[in-house]
């Protein structure tokens, strides 16, 4: 043995592929054994899959007998009918329409995410965006042919119910949670009633009484619009969880905010928008946006008043008689377009949080 | 003799059944600076926060530069664009940078340009000797410099009246002296009207021009800080007095 005062060497930190399996992979019995359960279902599930969906697939195919031919995936199904599923009844020849209004929401909803465009002008450009969407899907102007709404369909109709859903019940759901925090007891019941009863109420009743109860309170011979009405059911179904969550951050921030910028001489709405609001909705954006994403995939629910949003597309086009039985392809592709959707909205929220932190909760 | 700037005549309140302000009658004058001292509980920032109506008296009138609170929104925005406070806890607000949070109020409540609110911000945070932190946020600030900074946004607002509440027991002991020496500074300027809730009695004898000491929701002794100190009258004052100085 050398001497006692020799320093010890620095424990090792082993790298490599090697080290990383054994590190996260076998580190403990429990660990082992789920990595081998893991190993083992994947082995189960993945070579079928891939079998089905790739090898034996039948990526093109006049008919459908030539897909029933072999066990594989009939993704020709999806060629033949991918029009109708994105863009549903809408008159095949103008179905350019829809899709620019698709490209211009999304791009929308892109740009609002970045913060560079966080200015006045950003409701400018959702005016201009919204105004084009609306002349795109109708049309009677520009030489453009009339289209009524009781023809729109597929993914663009989607993205209208979700971004309007969201864009309206958003600033109104703000508005519940505030007042529902009112010391004026008249506001904060009202607020408290219609966001007790509005969540006390599955969306898909909500939606009924829309199209079903609401023509019979208005006057005779006045309607409204079968997709307003849903969209209204909409706006209100996503104001009042806002407001729930939107409460939950208000409630998170300390009293000595609101005395601070009291002290100041700041009027309510300056210290709510300048110095609370700010703050309160930076803590709420993961369940926020967990919402938008629940509302984004609700929309889909319109299938029940006959809308013909994404999924009643996919929906009507399973009962083609030339080509039934691929109901299994069709889910699985807008299950896919749901993904994209959702999973990005979920990244950019996991961004968004990291930027807008200020290092204050040390 | 000139008008007082804050007047308190027979204040009351309660929390409840808790009668936290028994009858405070309080005149201050014009550039006067009052240190307010006693136990922990005694209503001292009940009594200060009801100056720029953070609390609600009941009893009682307060009348601030003329103008006497009331429920009127109006004249409580207004007093308060005349009343600065610096907080124990700082309330600086952490989404804001230190120069936005020095703005915020000059651009909002006073309606200045922001270049101008931006070139006043700066003079102040030279004033509190952090210029260099401008850019920052609070939560990236030593307690002492955020509790300057605290100090820097208030004096923002050009106030005529500047109320402090126990602005150093919040910080770690070698900060203490860096924010004292800011309001020592600010206090030997002179003009400014200021109320400080603080146990710090060098400051007291350094700048004050009157000490009171409260217990039990009672104005029990004031004078000055010679006298006060070296001739407490009531019992209660000098057990106060004899367990904080040891
Ligand atoms: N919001 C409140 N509700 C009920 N009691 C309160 C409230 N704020 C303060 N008090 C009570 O009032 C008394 C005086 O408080 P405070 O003015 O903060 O005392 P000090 O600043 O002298 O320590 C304390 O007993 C405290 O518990
Ligand atoms: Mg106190």
């Amino acid at each position: 043995m050398s001497s006692v005062s020799e320093s010890l060497p620095p424990p090792t930190t082993a790298t490599g592929p090697v080290a990383w399996v054994r590190d996260k992979l076998f580190s403990s019995p429990l660990n082992t054994v789920l990595t081998l359960l893991s190993v083992w279902l994947l082995l189960m599930t993945l070579p079928p899959l891939v079998e089905w969906g790739l090898i034996n697939a039948h990526f093109t195919a006049a008919t459908s007998a030539e897909c029933r031919a072999s066990p594989g995936a009939c993704w020709a199904f999806i060629g033949q009918k991918y029009r109708f599923i994105l863009f549903g009844i809408y008159p095949y020849d103008e179905q350019w329409r829809p899709l620019l209004a698709a490209i211009i929401l999304t791009s929308l909803i892109v740009v609002s995410c970045m913060r560079r465009f966080w200015k006045p002008r950003l409701v400018g450009i959702w005016a201009v965006g919204l105004t084009l969407v609306g002349i795109l899907m109708w049309g009677g102007v520009f030489g453009l042919t009339y289209v009524e709404n009781t023809n729109w369909g597929g993914l663009p109709l989607t993205l209208i119910l979700a971004t309007f859903g969201v864009a309206f019940a958003f600033p109104l759901g703000v508005l519940l949670a505030l007042g529902r925090r009112s010391r004026m007891p008249a506001i904060k019941t009202i607020c408290v009633v219609y966001i007790e009863l509005i969540r006390g109420v599955p969306l898909i009743s909500l939606l009924f009484m829309s199209s079903v109860m609401l023509p019979l309170f208005l006057p005779e011979g006045f309607t409204i619009d079968k997709l307003l009405r849903a969209q209204i059911a909409i706006i209100m179904f996503a104001a009042a969880y806002i407001a729930e969550v939107v409460r939950g951050g208000l409630q998170a921030i300390p009293k000595g905010q609101y005395e601070g910028a009291d002290s100041l001489g700041l009027s309510y709405w300056q210290k709510m928008g300048l110095v609370i609001l700010p703050q309160a909705l930076k803590i709420v954006i993961p369940p926020m946006v967990s919402l938008f994403i629940a509302v984004f995939k609700d929309t889909s629910l319109v299938v029940i008043i006959g809308i013909f949003d994404l999924m009643n597309a996919t929906k009507t086009s399973l009962v083609d008689p030339a080509w039934r039985g691929f109901s299994i392809e069709a889910y699985l592709f807008i299950s896919a377009i749901y993904f994209v959707f959702c999973y990005s909205m979920s990244k950019y929220s996991q961004q968004l949080e990291k930027q807008l932190a200020t290092g204050h909760k040390r | 003799m000139a008008a007082p700037i804050i007047e308190l005549q027979q204040v009351n309140k309660w929390y409840g059944e808790f009668h936290v302000l028994k009858n405070i009658n309080l005149s201050v004058a014009r550039g006067e600076r009052i240190v307010i001292c006693g136990p922990s509980g005694s209503g001292k920032s009940t009594m200060i926060r009801c100056i720029n109506r953070l609390e609600e008296h009941q009893r009682g009138h307060i009348i601030v530069d003329g103008t006497e609170l009331t429920n009127d929104l109006k004249n409580i925005e207004a007093i308060r664009r005349e009343v600065g406070m610096v907080f124990q806890h700082f309330n600086l607000f952490p989404h804001l940078t230190v120069l936005e949070n020095l703005t915020l109020g000059p651009i909002w409540v006073l309606k200045k340009p922001k270049a101008e609110a931006e070139a006043t911000a700066m003079k102040y945070l030279e004033r509190v000797r952090i210029p260099e932190q401008a850019k920052k946020y609070p939560g990236q600030l030593s307690g002492g410099q955020q509790q300057r900074v605290a100090i820097a946004r208030s004096l923002c607002m050009n106030p005529k009246i500047m109320l402090f509440d126990e602005p150093t027991s919040a910080l770690d002991p070698e900060m203490v002296k860096e924010v004292l020496d800011v309001m020592i500074q600010l206090a030997e300027e002179g003009g400014m009207t200021m109320l400080c809730v603080t146990h710090e009695m060098g400051f007291a004898k350094a700048v004050a021009h009157r000490v009171i000491f409260m217990d039990r929701g009672e104005i029990v002794e004031q004078n000055k800080p010679d006298e006060f100190f070296a001739n407490p009258q009531n019992e209660r004052t000098k057990l106060f007095l004899s367990q904080i100085l040891h």
